[in-house]
């Protein structure tokens, strides 16, 4: 049902392709693209509003990268700007030294929060801590008999208390912790709906009884645009610090992450994905900004390429080509850059007007690692210098790298020519910047 | 007890303020019709979860229509679009198969959605309304799935059929039915695992529990798929996954005294055919409700 987002803007820029800078028609055009792609996602209207206001600022009158089509340089600043609000890096929940720790999970109902406490102690167990479920749902039936189910399942010990007051029992269960020697409390509470005072000041009343060092708000990643009135009904109430995401093994995009992240500014710290109790991840900004954009590799590629050729580094070694001091370091700098992107007939398959190219311009992945390994095996001054690589020299890299003599000349000679070749190309088109990728004259 | 009732009060003043709340924004501002109107109607239209694409369209043709028959005020036009929703949720032959007796009624959908709650609440309708009820626990996989249809059924005083867990779902199925069978019971209940409709395996492990009842049943057999209001739009891709797997003849829409409006359910009725029987308006055992197709579409859009 819902297209990705490479191809609508694909079929908005096909016309423009080629183009030095994003106008503001193209970027209003891919906005409209954009928008809809969020709202298929689930993120809240509102929040849809302003990042598209953010982006299209950033968008207008941007340069297109020589090595990306416009609709591609649109997904780039798309995506970086929704990995940058859905938080950026990855974000660990921290436990201080504290004895026990104490951690609480609240939500809706049925978001999975008990499900959730399993798995977290499990994981936090693997960790090293020795857990203790806290049993705090008094109102479900059989949410008690949940949690210990899952507790005997998972050998970890569930605190039961008596009665029907929630924050005595969350109580008695930390006390529970110190003298069972345990050093994690996980507490599991009632799902409850962010309108019901009552049960929202019980929530409010458990955090004040027991001061959690984390309190983490267990978020469907099926939820529609009311997430964002839940959790910042949450966030005031119960001042949570983290979010878990679950069910995201399902197809649901997820919007809900990013809504929740803007408007309570929570980091996500774990994914669900899936029933059983070893079913818990770290979160990934990244990955969920592409989910939720619904695009595959694509986008994958275009951050590789991003991530390897940064601008500055191509700059400062074309200059240093141009004075003449393009060093065989520059150069393996240059060849691990290409490396990170992956397999080169990906890389090639992604450069506009690469697929026009005849089929027996296959390109020989082995030679990079091949050249690599020989610079490699240089000394520093040898790298600096290629004249002082006499016979004995090649004899001693050629071993070290595990290849012959023949090929290390080949190299050598290779980088000669692309030196020269290069140093011509600088003089002539001094003025235009390149942002070309590989080097002339190599087997690449 | 008593708190319960006190929770369903509650739940209920919450619903009207809800819709209060709402209504002050669409209608607060002024009867104006003017663009500003039209832009915070596709708003609210979108963060009622009815999917940006079905709202651009309606929007589109509640514009032609309020300058064809002269709309007055927003209201009319309020007015106008609820009763077009409201049309569209009302199925005209569309039996409410869970009041026929006798009748076997399997309840799916993914999880957490309300199911065992649903199974739990109808049973007690039923039962009060003096109809005989079994319920069989098809859950055999949630830690504590069956202790807690267990409970259910004491509070609505209806047998149950349940077995270990992890043992073959159909296998229970087939066990609940014989039992309603023997009995000569009125309404069967058949409660199943909440599943992703992703599942393979777990889809075509309901669509055998479905086989199963189908052939064992002597008594019509419907599947009631539990939809919680909170869903957004991935509640038609799941809507239709369980529909192929094992064929859906109604929803029950869960969870409706939050601030969530449910209006993916729309799209699902349009989808599917099928129309909403029942909905989940709080925890308690008397929060169910029968579907009344002008009050949702009231409060979808923002008119009491
Ligand atoms: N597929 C899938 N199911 C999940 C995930 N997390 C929880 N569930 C299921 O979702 C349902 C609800 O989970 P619970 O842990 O009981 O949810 P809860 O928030 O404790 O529910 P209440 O206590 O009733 O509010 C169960 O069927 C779980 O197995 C997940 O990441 N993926
Ligand atoms: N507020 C509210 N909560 C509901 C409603 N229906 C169910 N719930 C709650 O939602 C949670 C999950 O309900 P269950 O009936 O266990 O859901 P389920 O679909 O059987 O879950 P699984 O079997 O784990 O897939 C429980 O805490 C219920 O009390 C409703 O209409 N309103
Ligand atoms: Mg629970
Ligand atoms: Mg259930």
């Amino acid at each position: 049902m819902f297209q990705n987002l490479t191809d609508r803007l694909q079929s908005v820029f096909s016309r423009l392709t080629g183009r030095g800078k994003l106008s503001e028609a193209d970027v209003d055009a891919a906005m409209r693209e954009v928008r809809m792609a969020l709202l298929e996602a689930d993120v809240n209207f509102k929040v849809v509003k302003e990042f598209i206001a953010k982006v299209r600022e950033r968008a207008v009158g941007a340069d297109v990268m020589a090595s990306l089509t416009p609709g591609q340089m649109v997904v780039k600043i798309v995506l970086e700007e929704l990995t940058a609000l859905m938080g950026g890096n990855e974000a660990r929940l921290a436990l201080s030294g504290r004895v026990p720790n104490v951690i609480m999970l609240v939500g809706l109902q049925g978001a999975g929060k008990t499900t959730a406490v399993a798995k977290l102690a499990n994981l936090l167990r693997k960790q090293g801590k020795r857990p203790l479920m806290v049993a705090c749902d008094v109102y479900r039936p059989a949410a008690i008999d949940q949690l210990e189910a899952l507790g005997r399942e998972l050998d970890i010990p569930v605190y039961r208390g008596e009665g029907t007051d929630a924050v005595a029992i969350a109580r008695a269960g930390v006390r529970d912790a110190i003298d069972r020697l345990r050093d994690l409390v996980i507490v599991d509470t009632a799902g409850r709906l962010h309108v019901d005072e009552e049960m929202m000041a019980e929530a409010a009343a458990i955090k004040a009884a027991i001061k959690p060092e984390q309190v983490l708000m267990v978020v469907d990643a099926m939820t529609g645009q009311d997430a964002v009135n839940a959790a910042a009904a949450f966030a005031e109430r119960v001042d949570f610090d983290g979010v878990i995401i679950s069910k995201l093994d399902g197809d649901a995009r997820g919007g809900a992450a990013l809504s929740i992240r803007a408007v309570t500014g929570k980091p996500v710290f774990f994914a669900s994905v899936g029933e059983k109790t070893d079913n818990l991840e770290v979160f990934r900004p990244d990955g969920m900004a592409r989910r939720i954009l619904g695009m595959g590799d694509v986008v994958s590629l275009i951050e590789k390429a991003q991530e390897a050729f940064d601008e500055d580094t191509a700059v400062e070694a074309e200059q240093r080509l141009r004075a003449g001091s393009f060093t065989l370091d520059d150069f393996l700098g240059q060849l691990r850059q290409i490396k990170k992107m992956g397999s080169l007939k990906d890389i090639m398959a992604m450069i506009p007007g690469a697929n026009k190219l005849p089929k027996d311009a296959e390109v020989d992945e082995s030679a990079l690692t091949r050249t690599e390994a020989i610079i490699q095996s240089m000394t520093a001054r040898e790298r600096a210098k290629p004249s002082v690589i006499n016979g004995s020299r090649r004899e001693r890299i050629a071993a070290g790298a595990g290849v012959t003599v023949y090929d290390v000349n080949q190299m050598l000679k290779q980088f000669a020519q692309a030196q020269k070749m290069v140093k011509q190309m600088g003089a002539q088109q001094g003025k235009r910047r390149r942002r070309g990728m590989g080097m002339p004259g190599m087997p690449f | 007890m008593s708190a319960w009732l006190d929770r369903l009060t509650q739940g209920l003043s919450r619903t009207r303020e809800q819709l209060g709340g709402q209504l002050n924004v669409l209608l607060g501002r002024g009867p104006d019709v003017d663009e500003a109107f039209w832009s915070d109607l596709e708003d609210a239209l979108i963060g009622a979860d009815m999917g940006v694409t079905a709202v651009t369209e309606m929007v589109e043709r509640l514009r032609d229509a309020a300058k064809r028959q002269a709309l007055p005020d927003a209201r009319a036009v309020l007015r106008h679009l609820a009763a077009e929703i409201a049309g569209e949720l009302r199925l005209p032959d569309a039996a409410d198969f869970i009041e026929a007796s006798p009748s076997t009624v399997l309840v799916v959908g993914i999880n957490g959605t309300g199911k065992t709650t649903t199974v739990g609440k109808l049973a007690k309708a039923a039962a009060d309304a003096g109809r005989s009820v079994l319920i069989g626990s098809a859950d055999t996989f949630r830690a504590a799935a069956v202790e807690q249809l267990h409970i259910w059924a004491d509070r609505a005083g209806v047998p149950i059929v349940e077995s270990e867990r992890g043992t073959d779902p159909a296998s229970v199925a087939f066990d609940a039915v014989r039992q309603a069978k023997a009995n000569g019971t009125d309404l069967l209940l058949v409660d199943t695992a909440g599943r992703l409709h992703t599942s393979k395996d777990l889809m075509a492990e309901l669509s055998k529990v479905k086989r199963i009842v189908e052939r064992e049943s002597d008594a019509p057999v419907r599947t009631l798929l539990v939809m919680d209001a909170t869903t957004g739009q991935n509640g038609l891709t799941q809507a239709r996954e369980f529909d192929s797997a094992v064929g859906i003849d109604a929803i029950a829409l869960t969870k409706l005294d939050g601030t969530a409006k449910g209006g993916i359910a729309v799209a699902v009725v349009r989808d599917l055919g099928v129309p909403i029987l029942r909905i989940g308006v709080g925890e308690g055992a008397d929060d169910l409700k029968p579907f009344d197709p002008e009050e949702f579409a009231a409060a979808l859009v923002g008119l009491e």
